[in-house]
């Protein structure tokens, strides 16, 4: 385990990037490890094939203890078996081993590519039958693998029967250590490749949906009895939006190494909230549907992505996405771009305020809309012509606007 | 209760037979005058006369033509191979007759020969003295195959095996151990063992090894030491081959969801892998890791040198080793 920082004492190991049998580059990202300062890629002090990992997923190693052995490139040569005993090994980094025993951990057996999430019929049967997301677990098998014990604990642990502590989670001293759920950790790896590799900006204008709202309060009600489904101001917005990126095609691009790419299409991501995380579904070519229409993708999506029926499909090709961070009371966001697309907008949510009109003061509907915005693509002019052609329209929508 | 090793039980198991049965004959190399090379019909002409053991020419199949012969004529023959190694030559009259005789015959005739055949390696017997000859059996129905691992299964298979209307190919593992060293309390009463029961020899929850002959030996002493970690293995002994108990195989699976398959056959080809076809047919959902299995390496032969023989066959650590990687798994 490498310093990680002058104070620090202990890293986590976050996820091997390696597994035993996979070669090794110097200086090639070899674990991702967590400290309390930082969260970092190690590279690997050599080249050669990594052996064997001795600190598993979720250990807690101490600075200096051994994490990994890696043959060496003239080890590996010298020798056809696997170099396990071999003095020419590297002891990342050779150091005490003090606190790390070994001798319970066979060799993990290589496994091929996208086996590193594969679950046992056992757990799979387990899971389905007691309801336990196997990924939640924490694997005590080799490479972190959750086995048919794990599972077998786990729901002896939720009845009340069984061992708490290895249960779902696991508590260590006062704080309670969650383990990452592969959504959580897909989410986390999105959001910080968003951040990192692209320059953010935002903007914000304010809408007068005082006509919208009363529109949709006259209407709502038979639409419900006709459609099945709630007309909220999600899809209003959508449509403005959709409108008006027909009008600025570069808001619906996305920076690809040294060009920019202006989708034809227009794919309309929607973030829907779950109970551990959020999914992304796609209105594919929103620019053909009705508000109507909108309304009726939206909340299919809106069910099955809840309900876990989405198909993989329906969650990949988004141009631009849309936040409805208004549905739980935000009047001001600053989204993260969902990766690679240029622009993301969120709808905040619709309070009554005054406001002056013609230097009268009136008691108006208003709603914020902002925009964060890949400074690489685009700048403030665009996004902000953009914002209010979908001011505009939303300021313009009333009860003589087709709904179908 | 007297203690016994395997080679005492099978010449005592014999004799009890042959006073109690006029119609139990022996026939093979040596088995007369010599009493059989490794002992095991030590005495038995002079008791019984040469004219019901036999001692027959060097030429296997017609030791099991003549005892296929003297099965329909109604006597119950008991034919020694004297090495498996040697049983080769007598596979047609095996395969082509025997096991067919009572299909071809709509029933009319059955063959209740039994053929004994001292196998398997550790012995530096080198290329003719080590074979493991049970694969090329399995895949003929018909058939009936045994390979007991110790004295008390020896006694009861083997009296089932004389009584058994069909033909029985009864595969003794000949090495020090299991035929001299390892003794144990054997009932002076007859009793019979049936055919596709399966022994288990360690009870355990963590997973089953499945085994037969020698290699039961092992596996248990494996199972011992990886006790004293805290894993706890269950030791299935087939102790017959043809029928394979198939029940108490899938009850252990479906107990433990991890499997190792362990036979001094070669791999490929061998029991293992129509064990693991059958557990990964009918036990799919209670499987926790791949089925494992741990066999002789697939070289046409067991090396002379004493050295290399140590070197291929499988032994107790090597067994310890893989069931200790997939309790890990």
């Amino acid at each position: 385990m490498p310093k990680l920082g002058e104070t620090v004492v202990d890293g986590v190991i976050v996820r091997w990037l390696k597994q035993p049998g996979d070669r090794v580059e110097l200086d090639e990202p070899l674990v991702e490890v967590d400290s309390d300062k930082v969260s970092a890629e190690i590279p690997s002090p050599t080249a050669g094939i990594l052996q064997k990992i001795i600190a598993e997923e979720g250990a807690a190693v101490p600075v200096g203890a051994p994490i990994c052995l890696i043959a060496t490139d003239q080890a590996a040569e010298s020798s056809t078996d696997a170099a396990v005993e071999s003095p020419k090994e590297t002891v990342v980094p050779p150091n005490d081993t003090s606190g790390v025993t070994t001798s319970s951990q066979a060799p993990a057996a290589a496994r091929r590519k996208g086996e590193e999430h594969a679950f046992s019929p056992s757990v799979r049967r387990l899971a389905q039958e007691h309801n336990i997301n196997p990924a939640d677990l924490v694997g005590t098998g080799i490479g972190g693998r959750v086995t048919k014990k794990d599972m077998l604990k786990a729901i002896e642990a939720r009845s009340g029967k069984g061992d708490a502590s290895q249960a779902l989670r696991t508590i260590f001293g006062e704080d309670e250590v969650v383990p990452i759920s592969q959504m959580r950790r897909r989410i986390a790896e999105r959001m910080v490749q968003s951040k990192q590799t692209v320059p953010h900006a935002w903007t914000m204008v304010e809408v007068d949906v005082t006509n919208l709202v009363a529109w949709r309060e006259s209407i709502k009600d038979e639409f419900r009895r006709r459609e099945g489904v709630n007309l909220t101001y999600f899809p209003f917005v959508i449509k403005a939006a959709v409108e008006a990126l027909k009008e600025f095609p570069i808001m619906n691009s996305m920076w690809q190494d040294d060009k920019i790419v202006i989708r034809r299409q227009i794919n309309i991501g929607i973030a829907v909230d779950l109970d551990d995380g959020l999914i992304v579904p796609v209105i594919k070519n929103a620019d053909q549907l009705s508000i109507a229409g909108i309304a009726k993708a939206v909340a299919d999506l809106a069910s099955r992505a809840r309900s876990g029926n989405l198909k993989p499909d329906e969650v990949q090709g988004g141009t631009f996405t849309i936040n409805n961070t208004g549905a739980f009371g935000s009047i001001q966001s600053a989204p993260i771009i969902n990766y690679p697309q240029a622009a993301i907008l969120s709808m905040e949510t619709i309070t009554k305020r005054p406001v002056v009109i013609n230097d009268a003061i009136a008691i108006r509907s208003m709603m914020n809309l902002c925009v964060s915005l890949d400074h690489r693509v685009l700048d403030g002019a665009v996004c902000g012509r953009f914002l209010r052609s979908v001011k505009q329209r939303l300021e313009s929508y009333n009860k003589d606007m087709p709904l179908y | 209760m007297p203690v016994k090793n395997a080679i005492q039980t099978i010449r005592d198991t014999l004799h009890q037979v042959m006073a109690d049965d006029d119609r139990v004959i022996i026939i093979g190399q040596d088995v007369g005058v010599m009493g059989g090379v490794f002992g095991a019909t030590a005495g038995l002409a002079e008791e019984f006369g040469e004219h019901r053991v036999i001692d027959a020419p060097l030429a296997e199949s017609s030791i099991v033509g003549i005892a296929i012969g003297a099965a329909l004529g109604g006597l119950l023959p008991i034919a020694e191979i004297q090495f498996a190694d040697f049983i080769h030559s007598a596979v047609d009259q095996i395969i082509s007759e025997a096991a067919k005789i009572r299909y071809r015959s709509n029933n009319d005739f059955s063959c209740p020969i039994v053929i004994r055949a001292p196998y398997g390696a550790g012995i530096t017997g080198g290329l003719y003295h080590s074979q493991s000859v049970e694969a090329l059996f399995f895949s003929t129905p018909g058939l009936k195959i045994a390979v007991p691992s110790t004295p008390y299964d020896i006694k009861g298979l083997l009296r089932a095996a004389i009584y058994d209307p069909d033909p029985v190919l009864f595969f003794e593992h000949k090495n020090g151990h299991t035929y001299r060293g390892y003794k144990e309390e054997v009932p002076d009463v007859p009793y019979t063992i049936p055919f596709g029961k399966a022994a288990i020899r360690r009870e355990g929850e963590d997973l089953t090894v499945i085994s037969y002959g020698l290699m039961v030996h092992y596996a248990t002493a494996a199972a011992d030491e990886l006790a004293k970690e805290g894993v706890k293995a269950e030791v299935i002994d087939l102790r017959t081959l043809l029928p394979f108990d198939r029940e108490t195989i899938l009850e252990s699976v479906c107990k433990t969801g991890k499997v190792l398959i362990v036979h001094e056959d070669n791999l490929t080809g061998g029991i293992g892998g129509e064990l693991a076809a059958v557990i990964a047919d009918e036990a799919f959902w209670h499987l926790d890791a791949p089925i494992k299995r741990l066999a002789s390496p697939d070289i046409p032969a067991m090396p002379y040198a004493p050295s290399l023989e140590k070197h291929v066959m499988l032994n107790q650590e090597k067994i310890y080793a893989a069931m200790k990687e997939l309790a890990a798994y």
